[in-house]
């Protein structure tokens, strides 16, 4: 649905060339929530804005809906760009306008008649849930009505494709995951394709289905979620997937617990999607003569399913800790004997 | 009691001057308005990294601007005098101080007006682009609503510096309290005259002041 091919900006200063974005390419489906996340300065902000050429791109193409973006003249960009709705990390809404005016603006611009006008900003404050707060000023809305605002302006002319760079990058945790909840609900609502900037791995594990993860520029990864979750390939990957599993800065504490003797394993237990939801310490105690202890656990949701982590110890003769170890292999949960370094 | 203080003083001249003063600083404040606002954002929009982006336009508007700033006022009355006769028909009464007071005060207030489009959030106007807003429509629904607060306290600033600039004015002949405050108060030595004019001009600025910062603060939703 959006084809990105080879997408390039330099920056030329006095200098130097700065390579922001660097050949990238990547294709995103309809309907699907596309996460993008790299640290400050990889170049996620400048990418999302060559995608409706608030940037002009260096090189490369950008074809949304079989319409390339990239060559379009401006009068048509402008018309195209009516339907690629864009929220950003500070909501930039006009401050002279109340609530209503600020989401009827777009409809004004693509010279919606008023009285349509009406009915539709009317359904979009409904949709966002900041109904009774038509006439209020932004500067009376809190951060997350804030960003409410900006997602009813956005979506005012049912855009085929929603733009969110860091949209909730200014927002409090609990006010983030409402707003990712009203994302993920208008995503399914409205089949809305959604690509999001973010350099928080929290939210890309909340929302979205598939993943690019970017560095100096480049795409270094990408796949679905829970792929990137479980299998990180790039340095750059492991450490945001570490960001969320607050067991692996432990990982030291556990060192107490491991040893050499033969009837005592530490094992870590990666549950992906299904099994997660498995009774799999249970299903072993009543099959197996090991004792368990239970060290440490997670669980983190995502949208293809859940992904947890548990670190056991498990007690028992060598022959049978073996065997436990082997079912609960066969049982399609990741299982991972820790040793001393 | 008052006809003991200010014994010269006769108040149809007073209030004939007190309203030429009103006209010239209303109609130069409406030109200032529209000459400034016009260049103000020519200045702005012709920026590096704006809109209409143009060193060449951007360096023409800044000179001229510059150089009306630069002139002292008086001097700048006498070097329209051409200009005056020409447009007016005459070089004396209230009419005849209007070029060179729009032509003193629109670049002052050209900057300012540059100045508050400058404190803009450029996020609002990158919004705007992003729905698909023309020039015309980000400068008459973003650039000018946004920076409203702005350009009205700057236009009080402005005219009460006009008000001040129609006193000089009236030194040659432009009418007005500073004409009277000059011609029938300091050259007869009647100082009540000048006096009365003072405390005239005094009032007229307050209630500019006052007007300027109700309209701006009530305006204001930020």
């Amino acid at each position: 649905m959006i084809r990105i091919q080879n997408l390039s900006k330099v920056y030329k200063t006095n200098k130097q060339e700065i390579q922001a974005v660097d050949n990238v390419s990547l294709n995103i489906e309809q309907g699907e929530i596309f996460g993008v996340i790299g640290y400050s300065g990889a170049g996620k902000s400048t990418f999302v804005r060559l995608i409706n050429r608030l940037e002009e791109p260096t090189d490369g193409s950008v074809v949304i809906h079989d319409k390339d973006i990239t060559n379009m003249p401006k009068n048509q960009l402008r018309k195209k760009r009516q339907k690629i709705g864009m929220i950003f990390q500070h909501f930039n809404l006009l401050w002279s306008r109340t609530v209503y005016e600020n989401i009827a603006f777009p409809l004004e611009i693509a010279g919606v008649p008023k009285t349509k006008q009406q009915e539709k900003v009317l359904e979009l404050i409904n949709l966002v849930g900041l109904s009774g707060k038509e006439n209020a000023y932004p500067s009376q809305l809190s951060g997350g009505q804030k960003q409410r605002v900006g997602i009813a302006r956005s979506l005012a002319n049912d855009p085929e494709v929603l733009l969110c760079d860091e949209a909730t990058s200014a927002l409090d945790p609990e006010t983030t995951d409402d707003i990712l909840d009203l994302l993920v609900s208008i995503n399914k609502k409205l089949g809305l394709t959604i690509i999001l900037i973010t350099h928080e791995m929290h939210v890309i594990q909340k929302i979205c289905h598939r993943v690019a993860v970017m560095e100096n520029g480049k795409v270094v990864e990408t796949g679905d979620v829970l792929d990137v979750f479980v299998k990180p390939q790039s340095k750059t990957t492991k450490r945001f997937v570490q960001q969320l599993n607050p067991l692996e800065h432990e990982k030291d504490k556990l060192a107490e617990f491991i040893n050499d003797r033969e009837d005592s394993e530490v094992v870590k237990l990666h549950f992906i999607g299904k099994s997660a939801k498995r009774a799999l310490i249970s299903e072993v105690a009543k099959t197996f003569d090991v004792e368990i202890n239970i060290l440490q656990g997670s669980i983190a949701p995502t949208q293809e399913g859940a992904y947890g982590t548990l670190f056991i110890e498990i007690n028992g003769e060598k022959e049978i800790l073996k065997k436990t170890i082997e079912f609960m292999e066969d049982t399609g949960v990741e299982v991972e004997v820790l040793k001393h370094a | 009691m008052l006809e003991e203080l200010f014994p010269n003083v006769i108040p149809e001249d007073l209030w004939e001057a007190t309203l030429e003063t009103f006209y010239m600083t209303s109609i130069a404040i409406l030109g200032t308005l529209i000459f400034g606002i016009l260049l103000g954002l020519l200045l702005f929009l012709t920026d590096s990294g704006n809109l209409w982006q143009n060193r060449f336009i951007n360096f023409i508007t800044a000179t001229i601007v510059n150089v009306f700033r630069a002139i002292p006022f008086i001097i700048l009355i006498l070097l329209l005098f051409p200009f005056t006769d020409f447009l007016i028909g005459t070089i004396r009464g209230w009419k005849a101080a209007l070029p060179a007071l729009i032509f003193g005060a629109a670049p002052f207030y050209a900057r300012l007006v540059e100045i508050g489009l400058k404190e803009i959030d450029k996020g609002v106007i990158e919004a705007a682009k992003t729905m698909g807003a023309k020039t015309h429509t980000i400068i008459f629904k973003v650039l000018l609503p946004e920076s409203m607060p702005a350009l009205i306290s700057g236009l009080t600033v402005t005219g009460i510096a006009l008000i001040g600039y129609t006193a000089i004015a009236g030194i040659i002949g432009a009418g007005g309290l500073g004409d009277l405050a000059y011609m029938k108060g300091f050259q007869r030595r009647d100082f009540d005259v000048v006096l009365a004019c003072t405390i005239l001009i005094i009032v007229i600025v307050f209630i500019f002041q006052y007007i300027g910062d109700t309209l701006s603060k009530l305006i204001d939703k930020r």
